[in-house]
């Protein structure tokens, strides 16, 4: 359980991290929270030639709203965030998901960004990133660009980001008007790999339900605001659409149960967290 | 930007519970490692080494996190506090340590290291918790003797008591 050998790079800037990027592609990795990726080098199912140490390269490590997002820089650590006085306010379901993030003492050093780039499929911050349709920012010695996050999440742990590119920054938008929020998982633990994962977002122009653990990437379904068996027989649908598979955590028809279930729960929920009009 | 080569050994200095400490690590060495087996500070304990466990959980500039997830290269130059640092010079157990033996709140003591560690942050963010959030903290360690109970109990007795007493204000 100790790592293989590989040589230690601290970073100071984005730009030093993307012309060693450049120069080294996938024989280099970015540690930045070291929560996924140090766990991986102890068990050695990696063994990168280098790491990119960006965990304490300052330009990185912000939290700030700009353009009506909280935009997280690669470096800010999952309590940096979870720990934002107005988080609840701003990202309602981000302040939901963080809970349910592993452990306090994990989230204290994992990052947002990392998470991201991680793209594990049952994951809760991608999750949050797909039911908001927010950005990934990609840095590169090209240039960088912007992705939404239906683009960026391609597989389990598969992402568009190029080997020479940099997950620079994400961007969560903040809550909009007339818009309520739930957050829920089921797993065999508290901080345990969710088995299913659901985050609602809910307003009077309808409903988005975002799913993860099920199909190879968080997923999101837009309905209208659907209720009774209507609802029911559209999460049936959808549960159905995530290609379950049976694992050693639990069955295919045990994850559609759950997202039948606690689908139908988060929808609810976030219909009766929507801000009454005129209400502060 | 710092270029350290693999398989080579590197100078780390750090903050050990107030005492500059320097030593010898590779690349690759994790902060478990080089706190025992470099520095000799065995207090911090080494279970599961890759973060499920919580047992090797230290303070770096006072956040509690996984020293099996940190590179030792990772603190050079920073603060890094374990269940050595504790009690005081005269060995005097701290207040949460004392709330610890009164409650009956470890039994082998295996993961008793890291939960401080975690107890400490904690306790510092939220001074006065729910025992629900003090199980969600909790939730970060596996201790297979207690149960939990008195853990839990022996956390909000201390910050309870900490509520209650006037705040120290010495400079020493």
């Amino acid at each position: 359980m100790k790592p293989a050998s590989f040589e230690y790079i601290r970073i100071d800037s984005a730009e030093e991290a993307c012309a060693l990027l450049a120069e080294h592609g996938d024989e280099a990795r970015i540690l930045a929270g070291g929560q996924s990726l140090v766990t991986v080098l102890n068990m050695r199912l990696a063994q990168p030639k280098r790491l990119l140490d960006i965990s304490r390269t300052k330009p990185l490590d912000y939290v700030r709203i700009a353009g009506g997002k909280l935009a997280i820089g690669a470096a800010a650590t999952q309590a940096s965030v979870e720990w934002r006085e107005h988080l609840a306010r701003e990202v309602p379901v981000l302040a939901l998901a963080f809970p349910n993030i592993s452990h306090f003492q994990i989230r204290n050093r994992g990052t947002v960004c990392g998470s991201v780039a991680h793209a594990d499929p049952s994951a809760e911050l991608p999750l949050c990133l797909a039911l908001l349709d927010g950005e990934v920012v990609l840095r590169s010695r090209r240039g960088a660009r912007v992705l939404q996050a239906g683009d960026f999440f391609q597989g389990m742990l598969m992402t568009a980001r190029k080997p020479d590119e940099l997950v620079e920054e994400v961007r969560y938008p903040l809550a909009s008007a007339g818009t309520g929020y739930a957050f829920e998982e089921f797993s065999s633990r508290h901080g345990d790999f969710a088995i299913v994962a659901c985050a609602a977002a809910v307003n009077g122009d309808g409903i988005r339900l975002a799913v993860g653990g099920v199909a190879d990437r968080p997923r999101v379904i837009a309905l209208p605001r659907l209720g009774g068996n209507a609802l029911d027989d559209a999460l049936n649908d959808f549960a159905w659409e995530l290609e379950a598979r049976d694992d050693p955590h639990a069955s295919a028809s045990y994850r559609r149960h759950l997202v039948r279930q606690i689908g139908r729960r988060v929808i609810e929920q976030a219909g009766r967290a929507i801000p009454s009009a005129g209400g502060h | 930007m710092n270029r350290l080569e693999q398989s080579q050994q590197h100078l780390v200095t750090v903050t050990l519970n107030g005492v500059t400490r320097s030593g010898r690590a590779e690349s690759r060495t994790l902060l478990s490692d080089f706190l025992r087996h470099e520095l000799g500070a065995t207090g911090t304990h080494v279970g599961c080494e890759h973060g499920v466990c919580g047992a090797c959980t230290v303070r770096i500039d006072g956040i509690a996190a996984r020293a099996c997830l940190t590179l030792s290269v990772q603190v050079d130059g920073r603060r890094v506090d374990t269940v050595e640092g504790l009690a005081d010079r005269d060995g005097v157990l701290n207040d949460l340590q004392q709330a610890f033996r009164r409650n009956h709140a470890l039994q082998c003591g295996f993961c008793t290291a890291g939960i401080l560690n975690s107890c400490t942050d904690f306790l510092q963010r939220v001074p006065l918790p729910t025992e629900q959030q003090v199980r969600d903290m909790l939730s970060g360690h596996l201790c297979r003797c207690t149960g939990y109970t008195p853990i839990v109990a022996a956390v909000l007795e201390v910050a309870a008591a900490r509520q209650t007493q006037p705040k120290e204000t010495t400079d020493a």
